[in-house]
């Protein structure tokens, strides 16, 4: 053997125990289940696999602009009363789809570079352009818009990741999903009935402690008579219904007036628990922070005798009587079951989503599909692989053990990648290493026909060898190149199974272009050296 | 069409001085491929035809769920479902327009129930779901008293029994409830393949007071849920988008790498071969009414990859005989660059065939639409890269012959053959 020859076989050894290290690490145990239980900790199984949930939800961005775009308006009015700029009225012209759009109508002439100053001054995520009839649109400048909204996927993501890892799901995936507007991607291994789940993810948990300045009113309609069709300044109608409650139980909704502005709001929680209230129901207990306490203190004790509502996700679940100043505990019952309040305590604790959420997709695989996949996926594999390495032997005799050598060297390159890169692999994903097998073989084809030419040509066995690999080469790496930059795009595009689809196909071809061209030819090229000269080549 | 190939031809067993073999298909054949270009021409018309036909006035796309939105709900049952009794059931439950078939071979007692994109609204997303799986238990004897186990996690399952504690552990409770609550759903999952008859069945998997305490709070129906899918409308549009962008991006990305290392007219030649395979691929598809998933996309986009190897095999047999013989018409330098690469034509994609049929006989249901897909799709690509993709560039040399131009300067690139450093 030539010297040539032996660092090109010190080369394969190296990189087969390189591989080999990549599917199956250092095993803590040698036995058969040890060594399964490593290559499980490198290679994750997808969701259709091992069983789980797949969901697709959207953040509604709008709401979070819409919080943005109200406190914009109270910081208007109130600077504007300061600054004894007149208006006739300031709204949202279309708050469902243009939130950060507010329109000042009735500012007198003489006061518009009053009113300009103050916007671009006191509101500087906001552009004043004035229009018709001295009316102003104020609206927020689109960099901070996208900004504030991305800054809502983010946080939301965040939140989400908090209330998961606090169930305890194991291996959660929670990232943006690119491929939609403001998506994020959720996938939950192990859980196949995701409705509470759900829920808990959903549930803004958006908790505020207001004063209630009126109620409770069997209506909405009784409760705007009460006040003769006009609510005081800065206060809004509220519903009253506790999450907790069974519908029937109610005669109907309670409706209250509630001020707009919070005393407190969840930001201001330090801790939330399962508790009991004074009679002994599920109720939720909560401690605010330093600063919470401070505010809630001067809140209450200038309120003393006054109403005060705890609002959830714009519900109102109680109203009680400030009896005292109260520093800085709370409770929050309202009929709740012992689970609810678990849920509620945890929600709050793991803060609000910045926005409401919307689920887009939803796909759960049970693990009896999972198990029965595997089996399917494993049986085409072992069927399909056997065909190719029996066809081969038969067809190419010698040069088929070459073939077959390469293309098993070839498999253990492409667990190998997907061990270092921590892939999934999903079903198909097994497809994948089946075509890659299908297709691996080719360059194998490809060349040992073009030695077959050339021997038929009449040339030597080096000399066809020689020539086989280099005319074979070329076309090799334009057929790899086509498929592989469909599976890049593959890639680019689809989610989850498909997407371990497309990483073994890719995996594998780049892999076999090592394995077919580089090791088939060190394997040709040691078969040749032992060889007489004129000695018949098996192919 | 195929009488030219002498059974000589087809199978050789002859030994050869400097090699030996046994077999080999496909020796020194000299078919006249540009030939029969009509008769080619007429076969693919007539499925393209059929194909786009179907799409249009048949069947039209059937558009798996991934893409129209909807609700799939695959259940299995221990015996064979009584179909025309569950749409019943699912009708009271006040789902009009569900549909109800059997899923996969009969042995598997599997059901599919579908629900259109009009009852899957993304307000409530998975309220069609969870009022089928009502009606189903309703059937199976659920009264909403018990839960039932063939439809319950193993987290469930955990609580349950911590709450109960049937084997009166105390302080290690939790770990060996779970233990023995993940045996009875790996039992379920793996050994019975989802479905327990009754709660006596784990009678020996667990112990004997777990099973009498499960039977206090739990009933046994007939079906287990194995897969939900819910796509709202939103995404289902999203992901016709995409993949019709994907499809696009990927045909251009052939277009102009082919273009790049062969000259432009090969590029389009191989282009619209691989259109021709997609829309017979599709266009069986909409003739068999199968849907069309994303895995089938998936399929299909390896196949724009994969349709243009033989096709690349035979183009660099052209462009190297081309160099060769540069006095003979392109005809015969295309037929009988064909010939020469026959053998590896049919040899390669029959090797990738052998996997790709293994996957759609033994796969499972799960995978049948994408390896249906390769399966047709395979097929198609190599019978076009021999009877579409060299027609074309002969008939557009043709063509520019015609209008007095000059024969189209085939590429005479050096450098991509190292032939010339080869040491003969």
């Amino acid at each position: 053997m030539n010297k040539n020859l032996t660092w090109k076989w010190g080369v394969i050894a190296g990189t087969l125990v390189f591989f080999v290290f990549g599917i199956f690490g250092i095993p803590k145990d040698w036995s058969g289940k040890g060594l399964l239980a490593s290559v499980a900790e490198r290679i994750h199984l997808g969701l259709d696999l091992r069983g789980g949930t797949h969901l697709i939800l959207q953040v509604q961005v709008n709401d979070a602009v819409n919080v943005d775009s109200d406190n914009a308006i109270a910081r208007l009015r109130e600077d504007m009363r300061t600054h004894k700029i007149t208006y006739v009225e300031i709204t949202k012209p279309d708050p469902a789809n243009h939130p950060e759009t507010v329109v000042v109508k009735g500012v007198p002439p003489e006061q518009s570079s009053d009113f300009k100053n103050l916007v671009t001054d006191r509101l500087p995520d906001y552009s004043p352009s004035s229009g018709a009839e001295n009316s102003w649109t104020v609206s927020m400048k689109s960099a901070n818009l996208a900004d504030l909204k991305n800054r809502a996927v983010t946080q939301a993501i965040e939140t989400i990741r908090n209330r998961i890892d606090a169930l305890g799901v194991s291996e959660p995936v929670i990232q943006e999903h690119g491929l939609g507007a403001y998506q994020i991607l959720v996938q939950l291994p192990g859980v196949d009935d995701p409705a509470r789940v759900k829920e808990i993810m959903q549930s803004t948990a958006m908790l505020e402690i207001k004063q209630s300045l009126g109620g409770p009113y069997s209506s909405e309609q009784s409760a705007l008579q009460e006040h003769n069709g006009i609510l005081p300044p800065d206060s809004v109608l509220m519903p009253g219904r506790s999450i907790g409650s069974t519908r029937e139980n109610e005669t109907g909704e309670n409706w209250y007036l509630i001020s707009r502005a919070a005393a407190v709001t969840g930001r201001d929680l330090r801790t939330a628990e399962a508790s009991r209230d004074e009679n002994g129901q599920p109720a939720v207990r909560f401690i605010l922070t330093g600063d919470g306490g401070r505010k809630f203190y001067s809140f209450t004790s200038a309120h003393v005798g006054d109403n005060l509502a705890v609002v959830l996700d714009n519900k109102v679940q109680e109203v009680a009587v400030i009896k005292e100043a109260i520093r800085d505990t709370g409770i929050i019952n309202g009929r709740f079951t012992e689970q609810q309040v678990q849920d509620l305590a945890m929600t709050l604790r793991s803060g609000a989503l910045p926005a409401g959420i919307k689920y887009l997709e939803e796909r759960t695989v049970g693990p009896s599909l999972g198990a029965d996949s595997i089996k399917s996926g494993v049986n085409a594999a072992v069927f399909g692989m056997l065909a190719v390495l029996v066809f081969m032997l038969v067809y190419y005799r010698w040069a088929g053990v070459n073939a077959d050598v390469a293309l098993i060297l070839n498999l253990v390159i492409l667990l190998g990648f997907m061990g270092f890169f921590g892939a999934v692999l999903t079903l198909p994903g097994i497809a994948g290493v089946i075509l890659t097998v299908g297709m691996g073989v080719d360059s194998n084809v490809l060349i040992f026909e073009r030695i077959r030419e050339e021997l038929r040509n009449g040339k030597t066995p080096p000399s066809a060898v020689e020539q086989g690999f280099s005319h074979a080469w070329i076309t090799i790496v334009d057929t790899h190149v086509t498929t592989i930059v469909s599976a890049a795009i593959l890639f680019i595009f689809g989610t989850g199974p498909v997407k371990g689809f497309a990483t073994t196909l890719v995996f594998g071809l780049l892999a076999n272009l090592f394995t077919a061209v580089f090791v088939s030819r060190v394997i040709f090229d040691w078969v040749l050296s032992r060889k007489q000269r004129g000695e018949a080549l098996s192919i | 069409m195929w009488n030219d190939l002498t059974l000589e031809a087809f199978c050789n067993l002859e030994t050869v001085e400097t090699w030996s073999s046994d077999l080999e298909f496909f020796r020194n054949t000299n078919i006249d491929f540009l030939g029969k270009k009509w008769y080619f021409l007429a076969f693919s018309l007539i499925f393209s035809v059929a194909g786009v036909l179907s799409m249009l006035f048949w069947h039209g796309i059937p558009l798996g769920v991934d893409f129209r939105g909807g609700t799939l709900v695959y259940v299995k049952y221990s015996h064979t479902p009584d179909v025309a009794a569950v749409h019943a059931d699912i009708d009271r439950a006040g789902l009009r327009n569900a549909r109800v078939q059997r899923y996969g071979p009969a042995g598997n007692n599997e059901l599919l129930i579908q629900l259109d994109i009009q009852e899957t609204s993304e307000q409530a997303l998975d309220r069609g779901k969870t009022q089928i799986v009502q009606a189903l238990e309703g059937r199976a004897g659920g009264n909403g008293d018990k839960k039932d186990l063939n439809n319950s996690s193993s987290k469930t399952l955990t609580e349950y029994l911590l709450e109960k504690d049937p084997l009166h552990l105390g302080t290690d409770a939790n770990p060996r409830y779970t233990v023995i609550a993940q045996s009875i759903v790996d039992n379920r999952d793996k050994v019975k393949s989802g479905v327990l008859g009754s709660i006596d069945e784990l009678n020996g998997v667990v112990d004997r007071a777990v099973v009498a305490s499960l039977k206090d709070d739990f009933f046994a129906s007939d079906f287990g849920i194995r897969n939900v899918e819910i796509v709202g409308p939103q995404v289902g549009q999203q992901l016709r988008k995409q993949a019709m962008l994907a499809t696009l991006y990927s045909l251009a990305g052939m277009l102009v790498y082919l273009a790049l290392r062969f000259e432009w007219i090969y590029g389009v030649a191989a282009v619209l071969t691989v259109f021709h395979d997609t829309l017979i691929t599709v266009g069986a598809f909409s003739l068999l009414n199968r849907e069309i998933s994303l895995t089938v996309i998936a399929a299909i986009l390896t196949l724009i990859g994969y349709s243009n190897n033989d096709t690349i095999v035979v183009f660099d047999r052209i462009r190297e005989n081309i160099k060769l013989r540069r006095r003979e018409r392109l005809a015969d330098i295309v037929n009988k660059s064909i010939n020469q690469t026959l053998s590896r034509t049919i040899l390669t994609a029959g090797l990738t065939f052998l996997t790709v049929l293994a996957l759609f006989l033994f796969g499972g249901e799960v995978l049948r639409g994408f390896s249906l897909a390769l399966v047709i799709g395979i097929v198609i690509g190599t019978y076009s890269s021999i009877a579409i993709a060299a027609p074309i560039l002969v008939a557009y040399q043709e063509w520019r012959t015609a209008r007095g131009q000059k024969p189209i300067a085939m590429p005479v690139r050096t450098g991509t053959q190292p032939k010339e450093k080869v040491k003969a």
